[in-house]
């Protein structure tokens, strides 16, 4: 499976430190909300609510230069807003790389 | 340039942020997570440019745009490529954004601002607006351009690669998708009850379990779209 690295945010951030720590920072808050709010709505059959956050989470995986696991995404949630689930195994394994990922950041 | 940046994930605003402090000319005002609050603020304040995001609960960007009498320039930020064609419809629109963004093609963005003189909206543009034109809906049919009153349409129904819009007056079958129909319709009035079906919820005769009655047409309700439904109806 493809690895997150950070070169998007080293490229935009051009050596602004501070600004990467912050950036970071955001991701893991944003990102442990979205994967609870993900969750809830998956358990409870309610895709809409999944689907608002699958839409967040892809910004999430791009950043991370996850293009395969962008496109993966794409196609859940696409499946999703039609009440289909196929994929999710997948995407829910691209949700545990990247926050293998941040946790050693 | 003063701008404010509208979008409900704060990833997202503290990128655009940092990609405006990057450029001389860009001043963010202020930030919003929440459309509403940005109307508001909109009513007793003037900006030059809105980075707004298409995607947001409740309220996408483009229900935003139409909420403003006067919109300033705007760039749309959206992790969605399917509304490029839609935004372009808007005079005050001056890009589209993919996320992420990189910063050159944010610096592309801003570029394309400094070549526009004035960067408040166009009075004249505005007024020179079809004010009908949101009703309407011209579909391609036999190389004609046909015009649908959308009020009318009651059903959209999936049919292989065609669609087929029912209206009070006609039927009209054509060449088109319901992801692209659904763009083009009101979100206010419109509603995607099952993969194959949007209906006009001003029409609904009844709802009987999984199905809803429109005129004579019983159509069906995806489980998953009935809880969005019943969230449209003024329920007693």
């Amino acid at each position: 499976m493809e690895q997150p690295n950070l070169s998007y945010i080293h490229s935009m951030s051009r050596g602004d430190k501070a600004f990467e720590r912050k950036l970071i920072d955001i991701i893991k808050e944003e990102l442990s909300k979205e994967k609870a709010t993900y969750f809830d709505g998956i358990n409870a059959k309610n895709y809409q609510i999944s689907v608002n956050h699958v839409h967040k989470l892809k910004h999430k995986i791009g950043i991370f230069g996850l293009n395969q696991s962008y496109e993966i995404a794409v196609r859940f949630e696409d499946n999703l807003r039609e009440g289909k689930t196929e994929l999710q195994d997948e995407f829910e394994s691209i949700l545990q790389v990247m926050t293998n990922f941040l946790r050693n950041l | 340039m003063n701008c404010i940046i509208i979008d409900d994930e704060a990833t997202a605003r503290a990128i655009i942020g940092h990609l405006c402090s990057s450029m001389d000319n860009l001043n963010v005002i202020v930030e919003f997570s929440n459309a509403m609050k940005a109307i508001k603020y909109l009513n007793h304040n003037t900006i030059d440019l809105i980075f707004l995001d298409i995607h947001m609960p409740d309220f996408t960007g483009f229900d935003f745009i139409e909420t403003l009498k006067n919109p300033p320039k705007i760039i749309l930020t959206t992790s969605d490529a399917d509304f490029a064609i839609q935004a372009f419809e808007y005079n005050c629109i001056v890009d589209y954004l993919l996320k992420p963004i990189k910063l050159e093609r944010f610096q592309k963005a801003i570029n394309k601002l400094d070549g526009i003189e004035g960067l408040k909206a166009d009075p004249i543009a505005i007024e020179n607006q079809d004010p009908s034109s949101d009703n309407d809906l011209y579909v391609n049919i036999n190389r004609k351009l046909i015009k649908i009153d959308i009020s009318s349409i009651y059903i959209v129904e999936a049919k292989g690669d065609y669609i087929q819009i029912k209206t009070d007056e006609h039927n009209y079958m054509v060449h088109s998708t319901l992801r692209k129909i659904e763009d083009k319709l009101p979100i206010s009035t419109f509603l995607k009850v099952h993969r194959s079906y949007i209906i006009n919820a001003n029409k609904i005769i009844d709802i009987q379990d999984n199905s809803v009655l429109i005129k004579k047409d019983v159509v069906p309700v995806s489980r998953s779209k009935r809880s969005e439904l019943m969230q449209r109806l003024n329920l007693l």
